[in-house]
């Protein structure tokens, strides 16, 4: 179960939380996860945001499996320009 | 019929246009002739995109009127190459890479065509300040000093050859 | 495995060349068309009225003159344009921006809009529309809007962290990790500085401008200059309540976008308009318009702390970062949090961003949105303590700088990164040996910025004469068509020359993220390999089959189908040339969501000379380093350093949006708004990184956006050293350099 941490804003939806531990063997199945366990994540979600794996940061690639022991984040979804 | 006739020369073609008397130059090269090589980037003479040769002197044809080329001659960038040979600046502009978004280029290569047929030499800082009223935003101008260097050495190299066949007869 | 992304350390033959692009002899031959390069037939000409107050209620909009105005065919406001966004929010304040609703909220808002015969008519009508404004008091100044009492812009808008009435602080965010108090408890030398940036925009040179087409049966055309096609056809058809594939947006070429051309502004409006007159309307901005009511990045204000103990060690750094968002509320304030202390492995950290609204236009992506204004107050921070500490300044930064297995200040810990190399280039480099003269200083500065892959597809054509087509769906900013040829070239295995490379339109190709992000060769390129791998699956198949073997002993080398054991072999040509009777077009394509674009950052170092009587500043030597990953094509890698670099020139120096007590904008020209010209700037050298991105196959990093985060510390750093006098207000106009000299004269001066 891979431990998810939130960073920035992200918190306010775990009340605060800097972690949190939830199913997940892709980010879909990690976010879906997420949003049972958190429901006000939900709405974060779908505003976008990005996960990182291992320093690598991911935005859209939700099969995107999670290997054991990974170091996974959550994060704000940026653009750039 | 409302407007102003105008009978003019563009890139060596006699041309002729009706247009309103408010109608700026670029106005007319645009939408009455077609040539859309010059842009506008600014509308008041800062940018330098819109620049053509009238009478072989570098201007802002946006701050020229339609009106006023009765009679005159004007090139503009479309007029620079020689049929499918291009003009060295156009040539070195490529080599160097010195556009990437290409909006300024035409504009660039009229006034550095200006500068080289005034100064066939110039230097560094010679090149800088004749090309200071051309804005780019995307290239730093680095590569554009660059070419118009390289160009200026091929249009030496030219004019040498040509005198050389002209004397040997 | 052909769409698998991992570096695969090859041996290139193209990749890495300096060819000519594809699309240069239409750019100096004045071929190539911009967004107001096209015209349609019947086309009329569109305008926007503007509001001239920086915040007013509008109580009435009486259109009746206008519309009866000989040669108008149509006149729209805010009531032609229900609201189709279905509640999400950030669509909603796109369509408000693109045409007031009830209220003007900065100057240069639009009102109104018309369409008319030409451009006469259009100025005309936009006279005779009489709008009743009730003028409201405004604020322009991020520090001043966050003071009690200031007049509030959206009145809805509450700080999520506060239970108190509405502000003009829409949102904070905070990032970091250890504890910054106890930090600074433990350091020798804290030092805390404040900072200001003022308003700038992305400065294309060319505008805004459209062309758009809504038939009667209600399918529309677009022609457009955007960054993002794709994302400009979803924007627009939602908002006008049209399905997706009704729009079709052809791209045209771009003059130039730097993330101002990711938004809509004028598009709506363009197609509203057309769809009342049923005729097509072209609309373009005037340079005036660009920079009173298209997105200018944040102005800031940012508070630095940084503490270190005599080793030259940061025990804990805290920055309080306000951003202006301008009318309507985004997230600048937090990507400036998340990038602010990005270089650095510092153990007790912390950044909060702060969102304030403003009465001003609303803010838009400018490269590498937020980090510049960050890396400002930080590295100029960074600087003063390695003065402080005796140390020098590229040592003190190697010697704290965030490697693999630092945990970032943003969150995430990082895996390979080249801070270290980049620095270690400057190090060495031959610039920071140069003598300085009189009056000059020197500064170096680094910067980091995220990069983004994103949805991507291409499809590679394989012509019946055995040339390529390849069609991409990400915009060619400058110059990315020759790098895109160069990769399909290089996995084929023929020449360069043979492959042509085209920007599909909507209706042609299958979703395309926008050119921005650092995305355009990353995500494209990848596409790219993995179609033309796709292809060659195919051109293997054919040749099996007119051998009659099994494909499995087909390998395909050099632009042939080499038959295994034997001395055959088919030439892509001969192939392509066989293919109607093979089995049909072949064709490869690819679909794929790039990701792993990873970090990048980079080392600059700059020279400048002040001149203590007027204040003023010359550059007189640059040097920009950055990792790149892999260069595709060199000249252009080298030309997005130096356009970033020159870009944070003007942002340091010049640049700045002047705004009056009436809260208009005072200088929205280029005459008044002073972007650096050939005469300022030396010639820029750059070094090219390559350490190869371990999640792409040819290891290429995104480019385009870094170069601009380290200038304006770069050239602070620098203008401080030759004026012996800290600066920390940009641009540093000429006033302003004299000023800081006379204040810290005054201040060094006798008293008594």
């Amino acid at each position: 179960m891979p431990e998810v941490r939130l960073f920035g804003g992200l918190r306010d939806a775990v009340d605060g939380a800097e972690s949190v531990r939830v199913e997940g063997a892709t980010i879909r199945e990690l976010l879906q996860s997420l949003g049972r366990e958190y429901p006000r994540i939900r709405e974060r979600i779908g505003q976008g945001i990005a996960v990182s794996i291992d320093g690598v940061i991911y935005r859209d690639n939700w099969d995107q499996p999670i290997p054991e022991g990974a170091e996974v984040g959550l994060l704000l979804r940026i653009a750039g320009g | 019929m409302k407007g102003i006739a105008v009978s003019t020369t563009v890139n060596g073609d006699a041309v002729e246009f009706v247009c309103d008397a408010r109608e700026t130059l670029l106005d007319v090269l645009r939408n009455h002739l077609g040539l859309t090589g010059a842009k506008e980037g600014c509308g008041t003479g800062d940018c330098g995109a819109c620049s053509v040769l009238l009478d072989g002197q570098l201007v802002c044809s946006c701050l020229v009127l339609g009106a006023e080329v009765e009679g005159r001659e004007i090139e503009t960038v479309e007029g620079m190459a020689d049929g499918d040979r291009l003009h060295p600046l156009q040539k070195r502009f490529l080599e160097h890479a010195a556009l990437q978004c290409g909006v300024c280029t035409p504009g660039f290569l009229v006034a550095a065509k200006a500068l080289l047929e005034r100064n066939s030499n110039p230097s560094e800082s010679e090149i800088r300040y004749a090309l200071a009223g051309n804005l780019c935003r995307c290239t730093g101008y680095d590569k554009i000093v660059h070419a118009v260097h390289a160009a200026a050495g091929d249009l030496r190299r030219q004019q040498k050859a040509r005198k050389k066949r002209k004397a040997a007869g | 495995m052909a769409n698998d992304s991992k570096f695969t350390n090859q041996k290139f033959k193209l990749v890495g060349t300096r060819v000519m692009r594809p699309d240069g002899v239409d750019k100096v031959t004045g071929r190539a068309r911009y967004g107001a390069d096209a015209s349609a037939p019947g086309q009329l000409v569109g305008a926007i009225l503007r509001s001239p107050h920086a915040h007013a209620t509008i109580r009435k909009i009486d259109t009746q003159k206008a519309e009866k105005l000989k040669g108008v065919k149509a006149v729209i406001t805010s009531a032609d344009l229900p609201d189709f966004t279905g509640g999400e929010g950030e669509l909603y304040n796109v369509l408000e921006n693109c045409m007031a609703r009830g209220r003007a909220l900065y100057d240069g808002h639009a009102v109104a809009a018309v369409a008319a015969v030409d451009a006469e008519t259009a100025r005309r009508a936009l006279k005779l529309i009489k709008v009743d404004y009730k003028v409201l008091p405004h604020v322009t100044d991020v520090d001043e809007a966050m003071k009690p009492g200031a007049p509030v812009v959206q009145p809805v808008v509450k700080t999520k962290d506060k239970k108190a009435g509405p502000t003009n602080v829409a949102n904070v965010t905070t990032y970091g990790h250890g504890d910054v108090d106890a930090g600074f408890g433990k350091a020798d030398i804290i030092i805390e500085k404040s900072y200001k940036t003022e308003q700038v925009h992305q400065g294309y040179i060319e505008p805004h401008a459209c062309l758009a087409s809504v038939g009667p049966d209600g399918h529309g055309e677009l022609w457009v200059t955007t960054q993002g096609p794709f994302a400009y056809r979803n924007w627009c058809a939602t908002l006008l309540g049209m399905e997706m594939s009704q729009l079709k947006v052809t791209s045209s070429e771009i003059g130039g976008g730097f993330g101002g051309k990711t938004h809509v502004w004028i598009e709506p409006i363009a197609l509203a308009l057309s769809r009342k007159a049923n005729r097509p309307v072209k609309l373009v901005m005037s340079r005036e318009e660009v920079f009173r009511a298209s997105g200018p990045t944040s102005p800031t204000s940012i508070d630095v702390r940084l503490g270190a103990t005599r080793d030259g060690r940061i025990v804990a750094a805290d920055a309080a970062m306000r951003y202006g968002n301008g009318a309507f509320p985004g997230i600048w304030g937090e990507v400036g949090a998340m990038a602010a202390w990005a270089c650095y492995d510092i153990e007790n950290v912390r950044s909060v961003g702060y969102e304030v609204l403003l009465n001003r236009p609303k803010v838009a992506a400018y490269r590498a949105p937020s980090a510049p204004m960050a890396a400002f107050a930080v590295e100029s921070t960074v600087t003063l303590m390695a003065e402080a500490l005796g140390m020098d300044p590229v040592e003190f930064r190697l010697k704290n700088a965030a490697r693999e297995g630092t945990r970032a200040s943003y969150g995430p810990t990082y895996g390979p990164i080249g801070i270290v190399p980049t620095l270690e280039a400057v190090k060495k480099h031959p610039h920071m040996r140069a003598r300085l003269g009189k009056n000059q200083g020197r500064g170096v500065a680094c910067g980091f910025w995220f990069n983004f892959g994103g949805q991507t597809c291409a499809d590679l054509i394989i012509d019946v004469d055995g040339t390529v087509g390849l069609s991409v769906g990400t915009v060619d900013v400058g110059g990315a068509r020759a790098s895109l040829s160069l990769i399909a070239a290089e996995e084929l295995g023929i020449p360069y020359e043979e492959v042509r490379c085209n920007i599909a339109d909507t209706a042609s190709l299958g979703h395309n993220d926008m050119t921005d992000g650092s995305r355009g060769t990353f995500s494209s390129g990848m596409a790219t390999i993995f179609a033309a791998r796709d292809a060659i699956e195919q051109l293997r198949v054919r040749a099996a089959k007119a051998w009659g073997i099994d494909v499995k002993n087909v390998s395909w080398k050099d632009g042939k189908a080499i038959a295994k054991g034997k001395r055959k072999s088919l030439t892509l040509k001969e192939i392509a040339e066989a293919s109607p009777n093979t089995g049909g077009p072949i064709s490869g394509h690819s679909q794929v969501v790039a990701d792993g674009a990873g970090v990048s950052f980079a080392s600059h170092i700059c020279d400048v000379e002040v001149d203590p009587e007027t204040g003023g500043t010359k550059v007189v030597r640059y040097t920009v380093v950055q990792d790149a990953g892999k260069a595709v094509h060199p000249d252009y890698v080298e030309g997005q350093f130096q356009g970033g670099a020159a870009q944070g020139i003007g942002w340091a120096l010049n640049e700045e949006y002047v705004y009056g007590k009436d809260g208009r904008l005072q200088n929205p020209g280029f005459l008044d708004y002073r972007i650096p010209v050939c005469s300022d700037l030396p010639f820029i050298d750059t070094q090219i990184l390559e350490i190869p991105n371990p999640n792409h196959p040819y290891g290429i990093r995104g480019v385009g956006e870094t170069s601009i985060v380290p200038p304006l510390a770069a050239i602070a750093n620098a203008v401080s050293d030759a004026a012996g006098v800290r600066m920390t207000h940009v641009p540093m106009s000429p006033p302003r350099v004299l000023a800081a000299i006379k204040a810290s004269r005054a201040e060094k001066a006798p008293t008594g």
